[in-house]
């Protein structure tokens, strides 16, 4: 077989996408307005389909903390922080998340793509075992086989599955790590963290790594995610998350109370032969982090917001996710009609993400929406409106 | 006691052979991607029948390895052999 010979199914897919007129898959924003509006083919769209949970990439404060630090620091470090040095704003973010999330330390990665690449592929080696949700992100199941430990997946959401798979382990246990996420980002649903958690503890040695890319600012009294909702941040030996979602920037971070961490930093290589965030991208996360902690009220908007489409979208009689969620999935049996549901959509004003297999967890083909504390009342009822048009 | 080759193939075919396309028969030298035309999910909803049927986790990476139904077994063998 030639090198290019594996693209051809790749190759197929397009062309069939392509001939099916479906064009989603190359969304082009003329302009953003808004974190909630902008401008695609010439015609102006409520963005529902942007992880934008609290509509903090257009926040006043967030976008002159940038400016500042692109005036005072430059455009880009220009180089990885343990080959060029790190910037203190980057030890000062570190210390923010740490404080934030009561966690003895805290490294900063350039994505959360990167974050979970180079916190998993560190952490374990040949001889442990991963133990992930089947429905985990890509990033996870990269950084996974990145690291040379062997592999196993349990069933979805299922602790009794896991159990079983921890059991089956035998003594291997004990270098057992565990991975889950908060918010799943295909259905939207949440992690049963604590009876996930409670397994753990049958098994002396094993950790557990949560990743809460979609769930931080969304969950728990302070924001700060699925395991400060379950009550179970104890637990937890190493949060990951990102700050390209909730944070409206673009990075990854990995909180936890080991002290090993800081050993795991100068063995992470994703995370030392990678150019650390620009300055910019520094200041504005540490201000939406303030943001974050200090108006609850945002995540309120954020759910009253989710409710509302949720149960809209319910009454209508599409197959959603199993609870209402930031994150609400509407699923299609067939790809051409998931497409055609999308273009309706568009037509309407309303952008949403058309994911279709094998991107899928299940082969079904998906519109997913996410919802953000900025959508407006009127805006939430014109997605709602939008979608009664496929219904009808 | 510890089932032979034999045996082992015939009940994981047992298992394929609702999942292969109509028409076709499973053997030895199926292919799953070529002959079943398995996608990862495919490939995944299988193993975790296999995983039900003998209590055990077949580890991710030794998919990349496996092409045929012979490899399959091979693999599972050992690892039943692991227990």
């Amino acid at each position: 077989m030639a090198i290019f010979d594996k693209f051809r199914p790749l190759a197929r897919m397009r062309r069939e996408l392509a001939e099916s007129g479906i064009a989603s898959i190359h969304v082009v924003m003329d302009r953003v307005v808004s974190a909630t509006e902008a401008f695609i083919n010439g015609r102006p769209v409520i963005l529902a389909g942007t992880n934008n949970y609290l509509g903090l990439t257009f926040d006043p404060d967030c976008i002159e903390a940038a400016c500042e630090a692109v005036r005072t620091l430059g455009t880009g470090t220009t180089g990885s922080r343990v080959a060029n040095g790190s910037y203190a704003a980057h030890e000062q973010l570190e210390r923010d998340l740490a404080a934030f999330f009561g966690k003895r330390g805290v490294i900063v990665f350039s994505t959360g793509y990167v974050a979970n690449l180079g916190m998993l592929s560190t952490l374990a080696g040949p001889g442990d075992a991963f133990v992930i949700d089947a429905d985990c992100h890509a990033s996870i199941y990269d950084g996974v086989r990145l690291s040379g430990a062997e592999i196993f997946r349990f069933r979805h959401n299922d602790p009794e599955d896991l159990d079983k798979r921890l059991r089956r382990l035998g003594g291997r246990a004990e270098n057992a790590i565990v991975v889950v996420e908060g918010i799943y980002s295909m259905w939207g649903d949440r992690a049963p963290l604590a009876e996930i958690a409670a397994v753990k503890r049958r098994y002396p040695g094993a950790l557990l790594v949560v990743d809460e890319a979609h769930s931080l600012g969304v969950l728990g009294e302070r924001g700060r995610g699925r395991a400060e909702e379950a009550g179970v941040e104890a637990e937890v030996d190493f949060v990951i998350g990102t700050f390209s979602k909730s944070l409206g920037a673009i990075g990854g971070y990995c909180a936890s109370d080991h002290p090993e961490l800081d050993l795991i930093r100068y063995a992470n290589r994703p995370y030392i032969f990678t150019a650390s965030p620009s300055p910019a991208i520094i200041a504005s996360t540490r201000a939406a982090l303030r943001i974050l902690a200090s108006r609850p009220e945002l995540r309120e908007r954020l759910w009253e917001n989710s409710r509302r489409l949720y149960g809209r979208l319910e009454r209508l009689g599409f197959r959603l996710g199993p609870e209402p969620s930031p994150i609400i999935a509407v699923r299609f049996a067939a790809r051409e009609e998931a497409h055609a549901a999308w273009m309706r959509l568009m037509e309407h004003g309303v952008y949403v993400n058309l994911v279709l297999p094998p991107a899928t967890p299940d082969g079904g083909s998906l519109l997913r929406c996410s919802v953000s504390a900025g959508h407006s009342p009127e805006q939430i009822e014109r997605i709602g409106d939008a979608f009664q048009t496929l219904a009808a | 006691m510890e089932k032979t080759y034999e045996e082992l193939l015939r009940e994981v075919i047992a298992l394929l052979a609702p999942l292969a396309p109509e028409g076709r028969t499973v053997g030895e030298e199926t292919d799953f991607v070529a002959d079943l035309e398995f996608d990862s999910l495919k490939v995944m909803g299988f193993v975790e029948k296999v995983e039900d049927r003998f209590d055990i986790s077949v580890p991710l990476n030794l998919l990349p390895d496996i092409r045929t139904v012979r490899d399959f077994v091979v693999n599972l063998q050992r690892l039943l052999g692991e227990r």
